[in-house]
């Protein structure tokens, strides 16, 4: 049956891509699957680790079902009792209880470490799908369970894992027309939020570099926005580049040693993009047009840069070589498109989409074909990519004095539309890489 | 008394513009809306801070991805400046904003934009341009909140914020 679950993925995929060449403004209507019934059995502990074992197979099982693929099976629902890490499981029990694959867990707990050990099994087939066992200081036993889930969620439906990763983005507190917007970064299912600036300026776009080391963002304070580049570990931040006018909307390059931005003229008339080298401090300009040029974003491989710009009229995508040479638009549906992000694979563009539908989020071929809006309202934009390009978070504004930015996520196939939890309102997701 | 005399023309001259801006285009805004919090007419000491944003206005706006000044914001900045000639010694920011239907990046440049429209036209009427600054918003600053045209029309804005050189 997984065989069968996972043929099926393969398939989604492919018409998925099928699709490519003859859907121009569609919103997906095919490719939905029914998750996986799994069942995660309680965590095996060895004395004084039960707490920790509860909530490792608690993150386990959030993850897989936030994903779309997976439906958790409720612990009441199960007949036998597992009682040893070694012991074979009645996959016929299994079976009844509607389970098509089984986890069993092993945590244990040793000094101020952790060790939490995993089995996943196909239960029609009885196959032995796969285990493994990761150590870590106790305080990152959400990452060992991220890193459990990650490979659960790779060995069934075959897709690269993205669980064990961060998000960066922007609190928002106070009143609409005053929020305070600091710095902050969690897990990427919400947990461990912490906040990394002291509100006093008003703070935006933060993106990762590929280490997740650094975080570079822009922050309007008394007298203009700048760029600056913040350090995870040390607390220390820096203004990024040397610039008489205001610069924005920053991204670290691929391999992380360029910072690529928008400045504002000297005429204060336009906005261009640069690329300032983080260790030469070499300023290069890429584009020079009398428009505004903004939202630039490499490919993974730093050939390219895709980027918006209204040199047409209105805001449109377009992609370039990273010099700046062969400027071409590439969005030309009906309606403003801006923020293009390229997919850690490097097939597709998100994007945000202005027309009388709203304010949608979609995705794109580099080209500009096969567009598809993933979610469209009142206000969806600033779209952010899993590091598996399968999962594609963004923000959503809602109405009035009360309303405000929320996280959500929302698979490539259009399914599976997750808030992500925050405390505060929050916008401006960026995704880091997988964690090393 | 002359200097109340002045006053008294100066609201005449209000007068006539809110009256001239009611029946302009239906997508201008109400010019009033951004002097709710201002004090009333005639307490405010001439060269205050209060009579710039009360007898001339502190505030220009704009028309939905605009940043062309209209008649009606040359005739606020006219004002402007010539308040800001009379009073030499006092220093402004002005603050470009867009309204909340657009992208966070682009609003910045956009604002950015309308900041700079508004300055140029302070520095063509004789305004030293060293007396003005000027910084980008973006979309982060609305100031009228009901998610509709009436609101977003009152957030196009660029606003003369006086920084220095006077109370």
């Amino acid at each position: 049956m997984i065989k069968l679950f996972r043929a099926l993925l393969i398939f989604m995929v492919v018409a998925l891509s099928a699709n490519h060449a003859l859907a121009v403004n569609g919103t997906v209507t095919s490719g939905k699957i029914d998750p996986l019934p799994i069942a995660i059995t309680p965590f095996i502990a060895n004395a004084g680790s039960e707490n920790d074992a509860a909530a490792i197979s608690g993150v386990i099982a959030n993850d897989l079902a936030r994903s779309g693929y997976f439906s958790p099976l409720a612990p009441e629902s199960f007949i036998e009792k597992i009682t040893s890490f070694d012991q074979t499981p009645n996959f016929a029990s299994w079976s009844q209880a509607k389970a098509q694959a089984l986890v069993m867990g092993n945590v244990t707990g040793s000094g101020d470490k952790i060790t939490v050990a995993f089995k996943l099994y196909d239960v029609n087939t009885q196959a032995f799908l796969g285990g493994s066992s990761f150590t870590a200081p106790s305080k990152l036993s959400r990452r060992l369970a991220h890193k459990v889930a990650d490979l659960i969620y790779n060995k069934i439906t075959g897709f690269a894992p993205y669980f064990d990763t961060r998000i960066v983005y922007v609190d928002e507190t106070g009143p609409k027309n005053a929020r305070i917007k600091k710095l902050a970064m969690m897990d990427q299912d919400g947990f461990n939020p912490r906040i990394l600036s002291n509100g006093k300026e008003i703070l935006l776009t933060p993106r990762f570099s590929p280490t997740t080391q650094e975080i570079t963002y822009s922050a309007i304070g008394s007298d203009s926005s700048r760029v600056y580049i913040y350090n995870i570990d040390t607390g220390q931040k820096e203004i990024v580049g040397d610039f008489k006018n205001m610069s924005f909307a920053p991204r670290f390059s691929p391999d992380g040693q360029k910072v690529i931005m928008s400045l504002e003229s000297d005429d204060g008339r336009n906005a261009n993009i640069y690329e300032l080298d983080l260790r030469s401090r070499q300023t290069r300009q890429i584009t020079n047009e009398p428009s505004i040029n903004t939202a630039p974003c490499y490919s993974p491989d730093g050939s390219r840069i895709a980027f918006e710009s209204d040199r047409g009229g209105s805001q449109q995508i377009y992609v370039m070589g990273a010099d700046g040479s062969n400027q071409q638009r590439v969005s030309f549906g009906n309606g403003a498109y801006s923020t293009p992000v390229w997919s850690p694979d490097g097939k597709y563009l998100a994007f945000t989409k202005q027309s009388d539908g709203g304010f949608g989020i979609g995705i794109m071929n580099v080209d500009g074909s096969g567009e598809r809006i993933l979610t469209e309202g009142f206000h969806n934009e600033g779209p952010t990519w899993s590091p598996n390009s399968r999962v594609v978070m963004f923000f959503r504004d809602t109405r009035g004095e009360t309303g405000g930015a929320q996280l959500w996520s929302v698979d490539i196939s259009g399914y599976n539309e997750q808030q992500v939890p925050t405390a505060d309102f929050a916008s401006d997701p960026a995704w880091s890489p997988l964690l090393k | 008394m002359i200097s109340r005399l002045a006053g008294l023309k100066y609201i005449g001259l209000t007068c006539c513009f809110l009256a001239l801006a009611a029946c302009s285009r239906k997508d201008q805004p109400n010019l009033d809306a951004g002097m709710n919090n201002a004090p009333g007419v005639g307490q405010a000491a001439p060269g205050s801070k209060a009579d710039f944003a009360t007898n001339v206005g502190d505030r220009v706006f704009f028309l939905n991805n605009q940043t062309d000044l209209s008649p009606e914001a040359n005739d606020t900045l006219t004002k402007q400046a010539n308040w800001l000639k009379q009073y030499g010694q006092v220093t402004v920011q002005v603050e470009g904003h867009a309204d909340e239907r657009g992208t966070r990046e682009y609003n910045i440049a956009l604002s950015a934009r309308r900041a700079t429209a508004t300055r140029n036209f302070l520095i063509q009427q004789g305004v030293q341009a060293n007396r003005i600054s000027s910084i980008a918003y973006g979309k982060e600053r609305p100031v009228a909140l009901c998610d509709a045209e009436q609101c977003w029309s009152q957030n196009r804005r660029a606003v003369t914020v006086i920084t220095g050189g006077t109370n």
